[in-house]
């Protein structure tokens, strides 16, 4: 049974002399919402996540939604095991598949079933079960025999198609995804939906981040609002969307 | 600090707060190794890419490395006075070896800045980058040590099975030391990125202080300059045998105390700093 448990954690990021000056401006002028400080060295951190603590159990697809810079995308890479939290614990329990960006590891030389099997292999997933496998992806993607052509020679539809069917080809546990849903075409992403609650009726936890609410209404059961790296708000779709909206209106009023 | 043990848990357990920092590094370490299958396999990926359209693929090196021992071997044996029998397989060692060293030491600076995008989104033991670099610069090495073969063929030397297995012995002692330098150099120029480029200059110095072009035995009273020179003796683990010498017992107990100091030091930054590289990308 997979499981997901962050114990107050917090990520901070030292941003490093040279470029902090101008970084520093950067991050102030454009009014993201991640909090800025001096750590002991006088050297300036960001703040990513504080504090941060969360539990989520078998059956719940989260849509993560918030600003820029309200620590989504950190969020997931902490979720991932990218970054180690540098205050606090978390625990994560089942296999987890970060599908975070469309050409990880993505060879324009290679063939795309050469594509498949590197993929598969940065995921940790031994060739045997990509061999037999194989036939569901290349079905998957509706590439035909392009899949012995190298990648360079694919659309940027194609490509994305590829690499979807490539990741989702395993059985995660624990499925994380970051904005990508929303650039696919339309008759695309009713397949991607329907192989993505494939997954979850297989027993996972769904964390995408998204700014497209149709995608949240339709994928998710859940949505965490982000707000400077704590959560705004936990709960229900709907509910947590009208919250959102109305702070948002409060805001351009 | 207690050398930990290696704690197994369940692959997909994944909890930042069960071990100490030492324990994860040591378990980066062991886990790394663990998935040989995966950094040999990206090893090769990453040769086939680089050769990919061309013919020859990587024995374009083998060709170019064949043209520079003939051609410095020629100009540099007439300049020493060496006759080319004694000289041209000592250069043939001594410069694959010296371009494994240079390729291992450059691409262990980038071997994780490299692999930003892999790093950022996957999980992976951090020493696997590292044994990817390896590997690759070891089958390159492989590819460039055919020319020794080829002028121990031509003036007749044999090493002997003794002698070939001595310089495996040697060639592990280097990998060995290969292992920490790759690893620190990665963790440093990830974190100060204008380290990499004074690593370059100073692997030219290297070259020049080293003897790879010219044969220690012409410093005449000031051999001793050798001993301070760690790849000296590490080179010299591989090459005295292959020419049929035994390599001095001072070549491998500098070889072994670099290593067991190296990794150390290595260590105890690794074990620190690890969780800190994904940050610094």
């Amino acid at each position: 049974m997979a499981s997901i448990q962050l114990n107050d954690v917090s990520v901070d990021f030292v941003l490093y002399q040279g470029s902090a000056r101008s970084l520093k401006k950067t991050l102030l002028r454009s009014s993201t919402s991640g909090v800025l400080k001096h750590d002991a060295h006088h050297r300036v951190t960001v703040n990513a996540l504080s504090n941060f603590s969360l539990t989520l159990e078998h059956g719940d697809r989260v849509g993560l939604i918030g600003g820029n810079g309200a620590g989504k995308t950190t969020l997931l890479r902490v979720l991932a095991g990218v970054y180690e939290p540098t205050a606090g614990r978390i625990r994560v329990e089942g296999r987890v598949t970060p599908l975070f960006d469309i050409g990880l590891g993505l060879d324009m030389d290679a063939s795309g079933y050469d594509n498949i099997r590197m993929r598969a292999a940065y995921f940790g997933i031994d060739a045997g079960e990509v061999e037999r496998k194989m036939d569901d992806i290349a079905a998957f993607t509706e590439l035909g025999d392009y899949l012995d052509l190298p990648v360079r020679t694919y659309s940027a539809g194609m490509t994305l198609r590829l690499a979807f069917a490539a990741a989702t080809s395993v059985d995660p546990e624990i499925l994380l995804m970051d904005e990508w849903l929303a650039v696919s075409d339309t008759k695309f992403l009713e397949k991607a939906q329907r192989r993505a609650e494939g997954f979850v009726n297989r027993s996972s936890i769904m964390v995408v981040a998204s700014h497209v609410e149709d995608v949240l209404k339709r994928l998710c059961n859940k949505l965490l609002w982000l707000e400077r790296g704590t959560i705004q708000r936990f709960g229900p779709v709907e509910e947590v969307l009208a919250a959102y909206h109305a702070q948002n209106a409060e805001a351009l009023s | 600090m207690t050398v930990p043990r290696f704690r197994r848990q369940s692959a997909d357990v994944y909890d930042s707060g069960d071990r100490s920092q030492a324990e994860r590094a040591w378990e980066d370490l062991f886990d790394g190794g663990r998935h040989w299958r995966l950094w040999s396999k990206l090893g090769w990926h990453d040769i086939r890419k680089r050769y990919r359209r061309s013919v020859l693929g990587p024995f374009w090196l083998t060709l170019s490395m064949a043209v520079m021992v003939a051609s410095l071997g020629l100009i540099y044996g007439t300049l020493f006075r060496l006759d080319l029998e004694s000289y041209l397989p000592f250069l043939a060692i001594g410069l694959a070896t010296w371009t494994f060293v240079a390729s291992f030491l450059n691409e262990g600076c980038t071997s994780f800045i490299d692999l930003e995008p892999l790093i950022k989104n996957v999980r992976i033991p951090m020493s696997l980058h590292i044994l990817r670099a390896l590997w690759r610069n070891l089958i390159i090495y492989a590819h460039n040590i055919v020319i020794f073969a080829g002028v121990a063929l031509v003036f007749g030397i044999w090493p002997g099975i003794g002698g070939i297995l001595l310089a495996f012995a040697g060639l592990g002692l280097l990998l060995v030391n290969a292992g920490w330098i790759m690893l620190l150099c990665g963790m440093v120029c990830t974190r100060f990125r204008d380290v990499p480029p004074i690593v370059a200059s100073v692997i030219q110095l290297l070259f020049f202080v080293t003897p790879v072009m010219w044969k220690p035995e012409l410093l005449g009273e000031r051999r001793y300059l050798m001993a301070l020179n760690p790849l000296y003796h590490l080179i010299e683990t591989i090459r005295a045998p292959l020419l049929g010498q035994l390599p001095g017992w001072e070549n491998w107990a500098v070889g072994l105390l670099f290593a067991a100091a190296g990794w150390a030091l290595t260590f105890v930054l690794f074990a620190r700093f690890r969780k800190r590289i994904a940050y610094w990308l």
